[in-house]
Formats: C-alpha cells, sequence, structure tokens
C-alpha cells in the first residue's frame, strides 16, 4: 500500500507542474504587453522600459518560464494591482470559504446519490425507479445559476408565502463579529444553507444516475446469482454482496466529479455572492487583475489533481487489485 | 381510400394503417406550418426584402412543407409502410440501432424537442410575434405599464425591464445558444477524434505527449479554463466557440484513444493488416467507423453541456456580445428584477433546461442503442 501510494503521489508532480505550465503558455499569449497593466497610458517609454527590466520581461522565454516557474511553486503568485495587496493574501482568504462550501456539498450529494441509485437499481423497471430517473436527469440538466435563482425565489424571496427565509449573500451576517462563539456558528450555518442545497442537488443527479448504473451491473454477476441461490435474504445479497461491490466504482466517480463541483461552485459563488475563490476570480476578471486570475486558475488546477490523487488513494484502499497493478 | 388523397394532406394515411407517430408528426408539421404562414402572410410576403435570417426562415418553412410532402408522398408508394429489412452490411449497425432508438419513448421525446427547438430558431421571424428589439414602452406614444409587464395574451412570457417581449427575444436568442453548442462540439469532435485515433494506433511517444497534454487540460474544472481564456482573449463569438471547443476535445480523444487500442487488437484489424493494407487505410477506413457509436453518444451528451457552460458563461457577463443575447445574457440581465418580475430570469433558463435536457435524453437513448454492452445488460 505505502509503495502504491508513493508512486501515485510521485505521478502527482509532473502534473502540478503542467497545470503550471499550461498557465504560463495562456500568459505568454495574451495579447499586449504585460507591463502596461500596471502603468497609467502615456507614460514615457524610458520608464516603461524600466520596468519591463525590473519585471524581467526582457529576458529569454526560457529564463522566464523558469523564474516563473520557481516563484508559482512557491506560493508566489505576484502583486494585486486591484486588491493593493499580495496575491498570495487574497487567495488564500478566499480558498477555505470555497473548500467549504465544495466539501459539504459533495459529502451530502453522495450520501443521497448513492441511497439514491441503489434503490433504483433495487427496484429497476417500476414506477420508483421511472420517477426517480427523471427526477435525477432534471438535476443533471438544470444550470445551476438557474436553480440557485430559483430557490432564492422559493426560499428567501417567499413568492409563494413559504415559512422559510434565509440569508441569499454573503458567508456572514454583518457585524457577525459582535456576536457570541455559538450565534456566529449559527449565522455562517445559516449563510450555507442555500449554497450548499443547490450545489448538492446539481451534484446528486450525476451521481445517483452512475450509482445506478453501476450497481446494475453488479446485480447481473454470478456470484449474485450464487448468494441469491444460496436462499440468502434479498436485503443481504443487495447490502452485503451487491454494494460492496458497486461502491467501487464510484470512488472513481469522486475524482471525476471533483473539476464537476468546482465549475458549479464558481457560479453558485457568484450568485450567493460566497466569498470564495470563484467570485473572487470573476471579481479580478472584470477588474482586469491578470495575476489574481492566473493564480486562481493555477490553484483550481492543483485542487482538481490533489482531488484525483485522493481519489486514486482510497481506490487502492477498497480495492486490493488495484494495488497490485503497476502504473 | 382513394389513390390521389394521400398526395393533399402528408401523414393522413400514415395516420390510417395506424402508423400513429410518422402521419400524427407529418400532419400537425404540415397543418402547424401552413397555418403559421397564414396567420402572419404579411410577414412572409416581407422575407425576400429582409436580412439573412428573414430569407433563412423562408427557405426553412418551404424546405420542410416540401420535404415533409414528399416525404410522405414517396412512403406510401415507394416503401408501402414496410421498414428496410434488406439493408444489412456496413450500414447494418445504424439501422438496428435506429430500430432500438425509436422504440425508447423517452429518447424519441427528446428527440423530437431538439428538432422542434432548432426549427423554432430558424422560424423565429415568423413564430415572434414582436420583433426582439421592439422596445414597446420607450417608442413613441409607447405604454410604459408595458416595462416589466407579467405574462399576458399578448405578451406570453411577459415584457422586461425595457419593456421587450421576452418570448420573441428567446427565440431570436436560441441562435447564439444553440449553435455555438453545434460549432464547438463539431470542432472538438474534428481535433479529439483525429488525436485519439493517433494516440491510440501508433503509440509510443506520440500516444504518451497528447495524453499528458490531455491530462493537463483535463486537470482544470472547464469552467475555470473558459474563464481565464476568455479573460485573458476578451469575449467574441470565435474565441468562446473556440474556448468550448479547448475544454471538450481532452473527453473525445480520451474515449477514442481507448476505442482504438481495444479494437487494434480484435481479428478483424490484424485481418486487415495481413491483406497488406496501409496503417491509415486501416485505421480510418477499419478501426475508427467502428469507433464512432460512443463517440457520437458523448458528442450528443456533450452539446447539452457545452450549452450549459455557454449559458454559465454569459451570465457571468462573459459570453457572446450581441444586438439580441443568449439565453445566458437574459438570465443575467433579469437576475436584478427578479423580485419584481419572475418571468424575465425564469423563461429563458426553462428554455436552457429543455434543451439540455432533451439532449440528454437523446445521448441516453442512443448509448442504449449504439452500445452493444449495455444493450445486453438492459435486455437481461
Amino acid at each position: 500500500m505505502l509503495s502504491f501510494a508513493l508512486r501515485r503521489m510521485l505521478a502527482a508532480v509532473p502534473l502540478i507542474l503542467g497545470v503550471a505550465t499550461l498557465v504560463f503558455i495562456a500568459l505568454s499569449l495574451v495579447p499586449g504587453d504585460p507591463a502596461l497593466i500596471y502603468l497609467r497610458p502615456g507614460v514615457s517609454p524610458e520608464v516603461l522600459e524600466r520596468i519591463r527590466e525590473t519585471m524581467g520581461l526582457d529576458d529569454p522565454l526560457g529564463i522566464r518560464y523558469g523564474k516563473w516557474l520557481w516563484a508559482f511553486l512557491h506560493g508566489d503568485f505576484g502583486y494585486s494591482h486591484f486588491y493593493q495587496m499580495p496575491v498570495r493574501a487574497r487567495v488564500l482568504a478566499a480558498l477555505p470559504n470555497t473548500l467549504l462550501l465544495a466539501s459539504g456539498a459533495l459529502f451530502l450529494s453522495f450520501l443521497i446519490g448513492v441511497l439514491v441509485g441503489v434503490l433504483q437499481a433495487v427496484k429497476r423497471g417500476s414506477l420508483l425507479d421511472s420517477v426517480l430517473s427523471g427526477v435525477t436527469l432534471f438535476f443533471y440538466s438544470i444550470p445551476s445559476f438557474w436553480l440557485a435563482l430559483m430557490l432564492i425565489l422559493i426560499f428567501s424571496l417567499g413568492i409563494w408565502g413559504g415559512p422559510f427565509s434565509f440569508p441569499v449573500s454573503g458567508s456572514t451576517s454583518p457585524g457577525a463579529a459582535l456576536l457570541s462563539p455559538w450565534d456566529q456558528l449559527t449565522d455562517r450555518l445559516h449563510h450555507l444553507v442555500l449554497p450548499t442545497l443547490t450545489l448538492t442537488l446539481i451534484l446528486t443527479g450525476g451521481v445517483a444516475r452512475y450509482v445506478r448504473t453501476s450497481m446494475l451491473e453488479v446485480i447481473q454477476q454470478d456470484y449474485i446469482r450464487t448468494a441469491r441461490a444460496k436462499g440468502l435474504p434479498e436485503s443481504k445479497v443487495i447490502l452485503k454482496h451487491g454494494l460492496r461491490n458497486g461502491l467501487i466504482p464510484v470512488v472513481t466517480l469522486f475524482g471525476v466529479y471533483f473539476p464537476f463541483l468546482l465549475s458549479g461552485a464558481v457560479l453558485i459563488e457568484v450568485v450567493f455572492a460566497w466569498p470564495g475563490m470563484g467570485r473572487l476570480m470573476l471579481e479580478a476578471i472584470h477588474s482586469r487583475d491578470y495575476p489574481v486570475v492566473l493564480a486562481g486558475t493555477f490553484l483550481f488546477g492543483v485542487m482538481v489533481v490533489l482531488g484525483n490523487l485522493l481519489a486514486d488513494l482510497l481506490y487502492g484502499v477498497v480495492d486490493p487489485r488495484i494495488r497490485e497493478r503497476r502504473g | 381510400m382513394g389513390s390521389r388523397v394521400r398526395f393533399v394532406l402528408p401523414g393522413l394515411p400514415h395516420l390510417f394503417r395506424g402508423r400513429v407517430l410518422e402521419g400524427g408528426v407529418a400532419l400537425f408539421l404540415w397543418l402547424g406550418l401552413l397555418a403559421l404562414s397564414g396567420l402572419r402572410m404579411d410577414r412572409v410576403l416581407q422575407a425576400p426584402s429582409g436580412d439573412i435570417g428573414d430569407w433563412v426562415a423562408l427557405l426553412t418553412l418551404l424546405g420542410v412543407l416540401a420535404g415533409v410532402w414528399i416525404w410522405s408522398a414517396k412512403d406510401e408508394v415507394g416503401g408501402g409502410g414496410g421498414a428496410p429489412g434488406g439493408s444489412v452490411g456496413s450500414r447494418g449497425v445504424s439501422v438496428e440501432g435506429w430500430r432500438v432508438f425509436r422504440k425508447d419513448p423517452m429518447a424519441m421525446a427528446g428527440l423530437g424537442i431538439v428538432l422542434a427547438f432548432y426549427l423554432a430558431m430558424l422560424l423565429a421571424p415568423f413564430l415572434a410575434p414582436f420583433e426582439p428589439e421592439a422596445r414597446g414602452a420607450f417608442e413613441v406614444g409607447g405604454d410604459m405599464a408595458l416595462r416589466l409587464a407579467a405574462p399576458s395574451s399578448t405578451h406570453l412570457m411577459g415584457t422586461d425591464q425595457y419593456s421587450q417581449d421576452v418570448l420573441s427575444r428567446i427565440l431570436y436568442g436560441a441562435r447564439i445558444s444553440l449553435t455555438v453548442g453545434l460549432l464547438a462540439v463539431g470542432l472538438s469532435l474534428t481535433i479529439g477524434v483525429f488525436l485519439g485515433a493517433i494516440a491510440g494506433y501508433l503509440g509510443g511517444r506520440i500516444d504518451t505527449s497528447i495524453m499528458r497534454f490531455v491530462d493537463m487540460v483535463m486537470a482544470f474544472p472547464r469552467l475555470v479554463l473558459l474563464l481565464a481564456i476568455v479573460a485573458l482573449f476578451q469575449p467574441s463569438i470565435l474565441v468562446i466557440v473556440l474556448a468550448l471547443a479547448f475544454t471538450q476535445w481532452p473527453f473525445t480523444t480520451r474515449m477514442v484513444r481507448g476505442e482504438i487500442l481495444a479494437l487494434k487488437g480484435r481479428e478483424f484489424s490484424e485481418a486487415a493488416h495481413a491483406l497488406g493494407f496501409s496503417r491509415r487505410r486501416i485505421l480510418f477506413m477499419h478501426l475508427l467507423p467502428n469507433a464512432m457509436g460512443p463517440v457520437i453518444v458523448v458528442a450528443t451528451l456533450g452539446i447539452g453541456n457545452i450549452i450549459l457552460l455557454e449559458a454559465g458563461l454569459s451570465f457571468l457577463g462573459l459570453g457572446v456580445r450581441a444586438s439580441t443575447p443568449s439565453w445566458g445574457f437574459m438570465l443575467f440581465e433579469g437576475w436584478d428584477y427578479m423580485m419584481d418580475a419572475w418571468w424575465v430570469a425564469a423563461f429563458p433558463g426553462l428554455a436552457i433546461v429543455l434543451v439540455v435536457l432533451a439532449f440528454n435524453l437523446v445521448g441516453d437513448g442512443l448509448r442504449d442503442a449504439l452500445d452493444p454492452r449495455q444493450r445486453e445488460g438492459r435486455s437481461q
């Protein structure tokens, strides 16, 4: 297991280098002079030349790439001219919020998705199966930001006079710092409800669809027939023999879903004004703050690589066959 | 039934013979389009002096009317209602696939919705009750009450903050939302299939370098990559299509490579090799056609996904800027007025949901029809 884990971790290193490289390529393809971003228009050519020199823009491409990669991998993402602070500080403030939102939704959607998928597979062909198939396909096809808007309409503005009212913007109420620790916690949880619910609903459809297919495949295997032939009760056949094997591929889904989850999180952060990475990137785009955009892109890439690594390791834990195989 | 009756109303003879679905669709299309051109006669007659959109609409109208009529007449005279059972051989898979597909009501419903949306998009100038730019309240003698008016019989989906008719804007806005998806998937298919086939067939260093690049691109969440590209290069329709295709091709490449690797070892491939065929011929004539089933499935599901991504980009204010905005942009604009006028944001969103849902239904149906492994799994 240890050598398997080490091999996997080593394989992730070139991928992170690749992610940084791709960001660098994108940066160098941008038309226009990067130095001009930091300067007022109409600056004298001598000053521009000096700035270019200090920024190292006149170095050959290879040297620039080396320096840039070195800085990036050390977490030095440059200076944000919009926020007037190092990009690193700004990004590190936003990252935990994104992780909080994403991990909550990931956990809930896998929990619900697995339950729904298994239920559908067991009751295959029944009315319940068809209804759940329709519902999961619906949530699979729905734009996350639109669902967010509709949930705001229903649960917060209460157009149907419902009893619900949840906050729809930010991660804390104004003046939350003055509250007692307990009230601060409930305030934060209160703000988490709608964003997490939206993201969970979006993801659950896909998870349930996948689990259903995977379980159906397992249920048709010979050993399930054997278990039934032995006269085991159906619940034991499904829960003990079916579920164990049916859920193995779900661990891979975890890795596949990570980028999808983060894409969804970006949109939902914007709708709910959640102070995470996605909202930060969008703000940076609108204010042409390229260092923040690039650092955000890089960190999202790193998150996906690490998420995949985690999924790989989990796969090794639940399925011994994977550990033995090379690669 | 008189032999000439069948030429009068297309689809009617099919209905009498119990082929309800084909007959009904043909009859509905034919009568519906006739009614449309009757009701909007003045608009249709104006079309020849209009812009390219009007021309496209006119040609579509005439083309579909003629097409339905010819299909119906020919089907009755020639085929006599029988299915083309004799065609086996190279087209066997697709014929067999179609037979499975048409028995799947959900997939057929999806196909119907997709085709209806594209038809509505092409016929937008005739279908839309108002010009999409017509700003009722702001024109001379306009009525300010028309601003953000609730859905009514004149404005079926209400009006927006510029008192433009939401339904008309949805019909015109479909042009961007639906074409961008098709273009991007077409482009990504071309690149993805080519690179995947080469990587899988040639192997070695070429394979490694292509797949490493695929891994790199796939390491980014798609929306984040799109945001970064669009932010760096400014949104134009070309940049958006290229960027969407750029985030889509790795999926195709990875899958095609896997299929080619699996097919490479099969007997027919070795037989072709033994016959002395060139490698290019084996790859493109023998291996690739056999790998196309899953590719088509993934492409269909991909269109739905790309429509969602484009809507997301537009919603963030980074989509294509046009006089008639895409559905995502309408949502972005309607967001501010959501408390007073839910219809401005709700209906474009529903349009997106419906189209994406339909593409996913078609994709699911195609998977059952084209992927033999799945089919065996289902029929047990």
